[in-house]
């Protein structure tokens, strides 16, 4: 089997200080990786590096295309790489402000996508955007309504909505539950799990929250000052952590 | 008959990087092969290793030494993708504690195993309902997240999970702890069953009179504990 992602060597500095350094995995369809570590370990940086938000300084990024098989996607024309970003990738911000247009309605946030590939038909479009507010949940009426109008956690599943509207294989989330409260997280959970498991789903998820990738993520990365210190099958991890950060980062959790 | 289940030499210890880089020894020349349709018992005292070996055999520790096969697959070095299909496919793991996501209802917790293994939902589905009658889960609960059940309610979710897929190799940890006589019963039907269609189990059974029942040999872990192998 060919992976969907082979990364290489990354490595992103800021100036003198290392955002992450010599990153290598590979992720294989229908994998969902965990990035764990504490605020500033770079996980975020290496995050937007693999989604082509910010341009690392070594490395590849290599992605399984639909048409041209393995393609390094940091030397990729500018446009080839934003029609990935708009088709075979996605990815979910942690504040849905970043991942969705506030101006438009619910409706257009996912119609828009669609429109980026190509439809057409206002019918069609209309009925996928329904179709999908319902799978994450959103009641029909509340189409054309913006999201401002939107509590944080319908602004979350509406944006999980727009990203997977256009069925993606890769999809980067970054804190996907963060600053949402418990029973909400537990609903975007079961859902994003659902999805993951219905759609095939490749998934790269960076949380800081334990529990969240013990539930969604098959494989875990623990990063900390910008270098991967320890990685495996998530549970192992979690239950025999090997590395001193990793140690302490598992003992560390507050348990109810 | 070739074994289904394979340790040599398997050792581990746990360090402690936060407290001083304490090296614990816990496991040190553990060997054992059980064959399909056979049922081993680990015994020994609490703290001799039987869940450390137990959690070893799944990968969920790391052996640092020595060898574990599960069918053809070398659990001792395997990728985690490996690990995982091994974990859909070949060897199932009754745990003493349900986790699961919050807001999934207990007849698709208990049929995930099937779909997870490629069955279709209405396979999964027949055979939850199946195994929640037998092991007496009300059916008005079937529809319900499972979070909120009594113990002894979730652990039989649990035992249903369990045996929800034909697996070729079981790993029971405690099975029948906290269980009422009728479901004990129940229990022990299944792990005959899971034995007579070929299936390879290793259990932890503090029921001795259960362990008497189903268990065809016992294996003493604290044969492999360091400071008596010394």
């Amino acid at each position: 089997m060919t992976p969907l992602l082979q990364v290489r060597d990354l490595t992103k500095r800021y100036g003198a200080r290392l955002g992450c350094g010599d990153v290598s995995f590979d992720l294989y369809p229908g994998e969902v990786m965990g990035i764990v570590g504490e605020s500033g370990s770079g996980k975020s940086t290496l995050l937007n590096c693999l989604a082509g938000h910010l341009a690392p300084d070594e490395g590849q990024v290599i992605f399984d295309t639909r048409g041209d098989g393995p393609v390094d996607t940091l030397t990729m024309s500018e446009p080839a790489r934003r029609m990935l970003g708009r088709t075979d990738w996605a990815f979910v911000h942690q504040n849905a402000r970043d991942g969705l247009r506030m101006g438009v309605s619910a409706g257009a946030n996912v119609g828009e996508r669609l429109m980026a590939v190509g439809a057409r038909h206002y019918g069609d479009i209309r009925a996928q955007a329904v179709d999908w507010l319902g799978r994450v949940e959103i009641a029909e009426d509340r189409v054309d309504d913006r999201p401002r109008a939107f509590s944080g956690g319908m602004q979350q599943r509406l944006q999980i909505a727009r990203n997977l509207v256009t069925g993606p294989r890769l999809v980067f989330m970054d804190e996907p539950t963060g600053g949402l409260d418990v029973s909400v997280q537990a609903r975007l959970l079961d859902l994003l799990r659902g999805l993951v498991r219905e759609m095939g789903l490749s998934a790269i998820i960076v949380t800081h929250d334990l529990a969240v990738v013990r539930l969604l993520a098959d494989r875990l990365m623990v990063m900390k000052s910008g270098a991967v210190v320890e990685t495996g099958l998530t549970d192992q991890v979690l239950d025999d952590p090997q590395h001193g950060y990793t140690q302490l980062l598992v003992s560390s959790v507050l348990q109810v | 008959m070739e074994a289904m289940i394979r340790v040599s030499d398997v050792s581990k210890s746990f360090v402690l990087h936060n407290q001083g880089g304490a090296v614990i020894p816990v496991m040190a020349g553990a060997a054992l092969s059980v064959r399909r349709g056979e049922c081993v018992a680990l015994v020994g005292d609490s703290g001799a290793g039987k869940s450390t070996l137990m959690r070893m055999l799944y990968g969920n520790y790391l052996a640092d030494g020595g060898r574990i096969l599960v069918g053809d697959v070398e659990v001792s070095g395997a990728e985690p993708r490996e690990i995982l299909a091994m974990r859909r496919e070949v060897l199932g793991y009754v745990s003493q504690f349900l986790r699961v996501v919050p807001r999934v209802p207990t007849l698709e917790v208990v049929a995930e195993p099937v779909r997870a293994a490629g069955g279709s939902r209405e396979a999964g589905e027949a055979r939850a309902r199946d195994l929640l009658a037998r092991l007496n889960v009300p059916e008005r609960l079937w529809a319900l997240s499972p979070t909120t059940f009594s113990g002894g309610e979730q652990q039989r979710v649990n035992i249903a999970r369990g045996f929800a897929h034909d697996f070729p190799a079981m790993l029971l940890d405690e099975p029948t702890a906290s269980l009422d006589a009728t479901n004990r019963a129940v229990v022990l039907g299944l792990i005959e069953e899971a034995k007579a269609r070929g299936a390879a189990i290793v259990g932890i059974f503090h029921d001795a009179e259960a362990r008497a029942q189903v268990c065809d040999r016992e294996i003493d872990v604290s044969r492999f504990t360091p400071e008596r192998a010394a």
